[in-house]
């Protein structure tokens, strides 16, 4: 629509073309990435880093299960932000990124509530605990899979971007609502001496490796999120270039 | 309050410019202008596909065209475009549990109308004694009838009519005529979507109409 | 406000007229709170414990009967094409029949729920509070539900769909309402909890109708 001389990247972005070709660029520098901080950090993890004094070699679970906890929120205030586009700024990209990473977000929180759990067993003696974070992290799994679910159930894409923008800032305003009830639920009814997970205080040597864990996963998100972009993309063309050939078909045939 | 804010006797003009819509990737039509001034009657014809309904809810504002502007010219500052229209379309906007009194006392609510003319929109209509009965034993000529009878209720300059003559008979078809008839004398504007005539003077626009 | 009081005087004849309105609501709560002793057995102790968490469940599930028909069958009509040429703000006419919905459902619960109370062996200290805490709470449930009536609107099996959008944003809802009646039972202070449910009310009542009239806005294309 606008005619600018020099387009900002923002607006190049909002064609599918540029939006490839920067994808393109960026894919295999990303791939490495993500492989290198893996290495990294699960070396760190499983090697280098000590074994709690208390928890013992249970501990390393963090690592895999703290930065999902992190990509869990991540996604959804990417989400968040895209849905601002779709509403607002009616970036043509938005919902096709939102579309995205909705699946990828349930994804990382559902890593996040399996480790959970798999810490939990040695540590509460249970597989589930309806400890305040994991709780918390339940219910943002709820509500990814509503997100998935609206997508879903609305065929036409436009229509469905919206709705599921608007769901998204409903679900990104109350968040905090449900994080700081279910903390206030916890609290109340909270046993005086429970192990609480991912405390303060971690010690250096285990630092290194969590946050090269979060990197890596946030390269991998970012991958798997410009693939499925990509993906959304070409089935958005393959559509049209099945009406265009059904279009053409009709007419040869005088139908 | 009740009444419409614009007086009919304001002059309104639509403008509509280089107007596209694409359902699914397909193109229903493209480059399309309408203009139209207070007092004319545009009559909307095509073949059925050519998008005369998705033009009706586009101009109405319901939905957005994928190209091309909808200006409303002639309103005061504070005005939106929608608290002028009257859309009548193919589901007539009654709630069959109420009556046609009930109806159209909430039409009056909701669309700015006076409930003290529902009895005399009625019987102009020729449905004054369908007041009170449900609306579920209502034929589709008398629901057509009470769903009209809205546009006496609530009077606004502009009414988009889709289909109005469907399920009528004769003489309903001629008692749409007359109302638009007399909606133009007042100084309203309407477009209609029907291939039938409707016995008054009306411009003319065919979707569609050049063969591909 | 003619719109909205004929929002409000069309929800109630509707909900008088074709019986989905009060009766039918209570009925829906008096046999969920029935089906509880039959599924944890007749122990009056046990009951009388859970009993704030089993009538805030149930005023939570009453609550969404019918929501999914809220703006679906006025979709249908195409009663809703006209509330968008509507004089008053889509906005007001939205909380407008929020209102109306939850005077027909959340006002009447919360007005029998201390006689349900009574047969699960509740507190008699907590029955205000009780009534209390449903009349401050139920009405955030429905505007929350509006906003998944609003998003599922268009769509023909939107009611499960409905209640898997709408029951996780609930739940601080459900935490302050049941802990309420909890705390009074349990002869302790509750007004912290009552303030919190009526904090997360009033959030509700400025983004919920916002919001629903956002998705009916713009889903339309």
């Amino acid at each position: 629509m606008e005619t600018a001389t020099k387009p900002s990247l923002w607006l190049r972005l909002a064609n599918p073309a540029a939006f490839n070709t920067l994808a393109n660029r960026l894919l295999w520098p990303l791939i490495i990435a993500t492989v290198a901080a893996f290495a990294y950090g699960l070396y760190g993890a499983f090697m280098t880093s000590p074994a709690d004094y208390q928890q013992g070699e249970t501990v390393r679970i963090m690592y895999i299960h703290v930065p999902a906890a992190w990509l869990a929120l991540f996604v959804y205030a990417g989400m968040s932000v895209s849905a601002l586009g779709t509403l607002v700024f009616r970036h043509p990209m938005a919902d096709v990124a939102q579309k995205a990473a909705a699946p990828l977000g349930a994804g990382f929180t559902l890593i996040c509530l399996i480790t959970g759990s798999f810490w939990g067993k040695p540590m509460w003696g249970t597989w589930w605990e309806w400890d305040a974070r994991l709780t918390s992290v339940l219910i943002l799994f709820l509500i990814y899979l509503g997100i998935i679910a609206l997508w879903r159930a609305i065929d036409e894409p436009q229509r469905g971007a919206r709705a599921v923008a608007i769901l998204t800032l409903v679900g990104a305003v109350n968040l905090p609502i449900i994080k700081f009830s279910v903390d206030w639920w916890y609290t109340l009814h909270q046993p005086a001496s429970v192990f609480r997970m991912g405390g303060p205080s971690i010690h250096k040597s285990m630092l290194t490796p969590l946050f090269a864990m979060g990197l890596a996963y946030l390269f991998l998100y970012l991958v798997l999120l410009i693939l499925r972009m990509k993906t959304e993309l070409m089935t958005r063309r393959l559509e049209r270039l099945q009406i265009v050939a059904a279009d053409k078909l009709a007419k040869s045939t005088g139908a | 309050m009740g009444e419409s804010k614009i007086p009919f006797a304001k002059v309104l003009r639509l403008e509509a410019r280089g107007l596209a819509v694409r359902r699914g990737f397909r193109l229903l039509f493209d480059a399309l202008d309408v203009d139209l001034a207070s007092g004319d009657i545009l009559q909307l014809t095509g073949a059925n596909g050519t998008g005369k309904s998705t033009l009706m809810r586009l101009l109405a504002g319901f939905t957005q065209p994928d190209a091309g502007t909808i200006r409303w010219l002639g309103l005061s500052e504070d005005d939106e475009a929608s608290t002028l229209l009257h859309y009548h379309g193919h589901r007539e906007g009654l709630r069959e549990a109420l009556t046609p009194a009930e109806n159209l006392a909430f039409a009056a609510g909701i669309l700015g109308g006076d409930a003290a003319r529902i009895p005399f929109a009625l019987e102009r209509l020729g449905a004054g004694s369908l007041a009170d009965l449900p609306v579920q034993v209502l034929s589709a000529g008398q629901r057509r009838r009470v769903a009209l009878a809205r546009l006496l209720v609530a009077p606004r300059p502009v009414w988009l009519l889709d289909e109005p003559l469907a399920a009528l008979d004769v003489a309903g078809q001629a008692l749409v005529g007359d109302l638009l008839a007399e909606h133009q004398k007042s100084g309203g504007m309407a477009i209609v979507a029907t291939h039938q005539p409707l016995g008054i003077e009306v411009r003319h626009l065919m979707l569609g109409g050049v063969a591909s | 406000m003619n719109a909205l009081f004929a929002v409000i005087r069309r929800e109630i004849t509707l909900a008088r007229r074709i019986g989905a309105g009060a009766e039918l609501g209570i009925v829906f709560f008096l046999i969920l709170i029935s089906v509880v002793p039959f599924a944890i057995g007749a122990d009056q102790k046990l009951i009388g414990r859970i009993a704030p968490a089993i009538l805030w469940l149930a005023a939570l599930l009453a609550t969404l009967l019918g929501l999914d028909r809220l703006l679906q069958a006025d979709e249908e009509d195409g009663i809703v094409d006209h509330l968008l040429l509507g004089d008053t703000p889509l906005m007001l006419v939205l909380a407008a029949k929020a209102l109306a919905h939850w005077l027909v459902t959340g006002l009447p619960l919360s007005l029998v729920a201390p006689l349900l109370g009574l047969m699960l062996a509740i507190e008699p200290g907590a029955m205000l509070p009780l009534t209390i805490s449903l009349l401050i709470g139920t009405p955030a449930l429905t505007l929350i539900g509006l906003v998944g009536a609003s998003l599922t609107v268009s769509l023909k099996r939107g009611g499960l769909l409905l209640s898997v959008l709408v029951l996780p944003l609930s739940i601080p809802t459900l935490i302050f309402g049941a802990t309420v009646v909890k705390e009074a039972a349990a002869g302790r202070a509750y007004e912290t909890p009552l303030m919190l449910l009526a904090g997360v009310s009033l959030i509700m009542l400025v983004i919920a109708p916002l919001a629903a009239a956002g998705a009916l806005r713009f889903a339309r294309n």
